[in-house]
């Protein structure tokens, strides 16, 4: 057994991890590193300190793209998590229970491949499929038959107040298929006895929903918040493609990772952008943590 | 979470209860679902609406000419305009965008279910001085977002001569996979018995022949779940392409290309062709998911349900 095993070990390890350390750990840690100089790319590096940091306090669209991430980190998952988990009660105990067995509406299964296949295209591809369906004229999905019936076109990617709602909008109808799946799972999971205890008690639909299905279900939520907040914080690829002038219109749109793009590779102001990066990997994790944290709770067991 | 034998109980006969009480009570409840599901029904079959629609409408468009694209927008082709696709997959690249993402894509994941397998294996069933520092190593690149990494990656890439190369981009994708591929097949592994590889040992195997012939087979299950993860995220991607290859056209993968079409689509645009494009994109992953859905859905979602 252990003749030739560390040969063995380090053969098999040699690859992935030299791979991994030179296109992933090496670039992160050197983020931390570039974000104290103002390096442009020509000359060498210099180190600032924290300069690059502070003029981030002052920068107008930092704060917008920041303040996006707050709207996109609260609408994002409430609404997606919201119509997922009433379809995904619908598909799953909102029908007839025969025999003790709950069963969902019918049509289930057709409803569950239909929704989920959102999922499986690019953001990117999506994104340009809703710059048609949005497009501001007759030739839009939506504001074609709004003009047909005598109806103003909305501007949704135009008018600054409607473009990031416009956007969240396509990021739901993304995701919903995906959390209805996922819900879908956790609610299977749930013995049927419960749901029958609860009903021969006379607890309407309502009831089980909210008594029996959410708070079994509450470990797959917390999943499913992290998810689409990490979600939240990327957005790169609906928003340069969607959006007027990636980012626009006057920055309604922005966020982080759009910037830290312009920055890099328009701009070419490495330091800066990569000050940005550290902001948002911060974000990130406290996000994360403070979810993880604020919604732990006694998990029920079953 | 945990697994539950049910017990074989469904034609138990239901408790006798009082009948008027019953009654009345089952009468109401009985009125209750069949509006619970009427509004269900309407709201389930909204959605779909909404999700097929876009879809459905892009396809027709692809057919298309320009004036009924503004005109009539909401009827069907006046006839079936193949023209529009051949001049989307020629002229505007998008086969050549179309080869190159199943190319890179194909190679990135291969790369990635071998090393990622690999690593992952070693980590999972063997001893050794460093195993949990590595593994935490690999698992620590879950919480980091990629644009904290995008500036230097850039340079690293440069400075190896793989910029606006296949060979760099599919490296990246797949140094980039493996955080989940090895967290998810080192739990994987962990879970196959110990007592075919010792058996597999005492014929004489060796460590190699033993991953390759015995355990790769037997995690097959996870595999191939892995696999589809990694395939739909590196198709889809997007923003690592557009750092990567920015100046080689004709390296370009389909989201770039597309995107690029639209995004720089001026007022005498083509967009007949851009929603053939469009097609040409999403119909094979209808094809696809057509095949594969019970596999996709679970191998897309296995990441949630660790």
């Amino acid at each position: 057994m252990r003749h030739g095993r560390y040969p063995f070990v380090v053969g098999f390890l040699v690859a992935p991890v030299t791979l991994y350390v030179v296109f992933v750990i090496a670039p992160y840690a050197q983020a931390f590193q570039i974000s104290m100089t103002n390096w442009r790319g020509l000359s060498a590096p210099r180190w600032v300190g924290f300069d690059n940091y502070r003029r981030l306090l002052d920068d107008g669209s930092f704060w917008k793209a920041v303040q996006h991430h707050g709207v996109l980190l609260l609408a994002l998952p409430l609404i997606t998590i919201a119509i997922a988990l009433f379809f995904a009660f619908l598909l799953n105990v909102g029908g007839k229970s025969s025999g003790g067995q709950r069963q969902g509406v019918r049509g289930a299964g057709f409803y569950r491949v239909v929704f989920f296949f959102p999922q499986v295209l690019a953001v990117a591809i999506i994104a340009v499929l809703f710059q048609m369906v949005y497009r501001p004229n007759e030739s839009g999905l939506v504001n074609g038959v709004l003009m047909k019936l005598g109806l103003d076109p909305v501007l949704f990617l135009i008018r600054p107040n409607l473009a990031l709602w416009s956007i969240i909008a396509v990021l739901v109808w993304q995701a919903v298929g995906f959390y209805v799946v996922l819900f879908s799972a956790g609610m299977a999971a749930i013995p049927g006895e419960i749901y029958e205890a609860a009903e021969m008690d006379g607890a309407s639909r309502v009831t089980l929903f909210f008594r029996v299905t959410l708070p079994l279900l509450w470990d797959t939520l917390q999943v499913a918040w992290v998810y689409l907040g990490i979600a939240a914080f990327d957005a790169f690829a609906i928003v340069a493609v969607l959006s007027v002038d990636s980012g626009g219109p006057d920055g309604a749109t922005t966020v982080l990772a759009m910037e830290i793009y312009r920055n890099a590779f328009v701009y070419s102001k490495y330091g800066y952008a990569s000050a940005m990066g550290v902001a948002l990997f911060f974000l990130t994790i406290t996000f994360a943590a403070l979810t993880l944290r604020l919604t732990k709770r006694e998990s029920v067991e079953y | 979470m945990t697994s539950q034998t049910l017990p074989p109980t469904p034609a138990a006969p239901p408790p006798a209860r009082t009948a008027g009480a019953g009654r009345s009570r089952r009468a109401t409840a009985h009125r209750e679902v069949r509006l619970f599901a009427g509004l269900g029904q309407v709201a389930l079959a909204g959605w779909a609406v909404i999700v097929i629609v876009p879809i459905l409408w892009t396809f027709l468009a692809a057919f298309k000419d320009t004036g009924e694209i503004f005109g009539s927008p909401w009827t069907l082709p006046a006839e079936l305009r193949w023209q529009n696709f051949s001049r989307a997959w020629t002229r505007a690249n998008v086969g050549r965008y179309f080869l190159n993402s199943v190319f890179v894509v194909s190679c990135g994941t291969l790369g990635t279910m071998l090393l990622g397998s690999m690593a992952a294996y070693v980590l999972a069933r063997y001893r050794f001085v460093g195993n949990r520092a590595i593994y935490y190593l690999f698992v620590s690149g879950l919480a980091f977002p990629v644009f904290l990494a995008l500036v230097p990656l850039f340079f690293v890439v440069r400075n190896l001569g793989l910029l606006d190369t296949h060979t760099g981009v599919i490296l990246v994708y797949i140094a980039y996979s493996l955080p989940f591929t090895v967290f998810f097949l080192a739990a994987f592994f962990r879970t196959l018995p110990n007592s075919v590889a010792e058996a597999g040992m005492i014929d004489g195997c060796s460590h190699t022949r033993l991953f390759f012939q015995v355990m790769l087979p037997m995690a097959k299950p996870g595999l191939i779940s892995v696999a589809i993860f990694n395939v739909i995220g590196q198709w889809a991607q997007y923003q690592l392409p557009l750092v990567l290859l920015s100046n080689a056209k004709d390296k370009w993968v389909l989201t770039q290309g597309i995107a690029d079409i639209s995004v720089n689509a001026g007022y005498q645009a083509d967009w007949s062709g851009l929603f053939a494009a469009l097609t040409i994109a999403i119909l094979p992953m209808i094809v696809v998911y057509a095949v594969f859905q019970r596999q996709i859905q679970s191998g897309l979602t296995s990441g949630a349900v660790k």
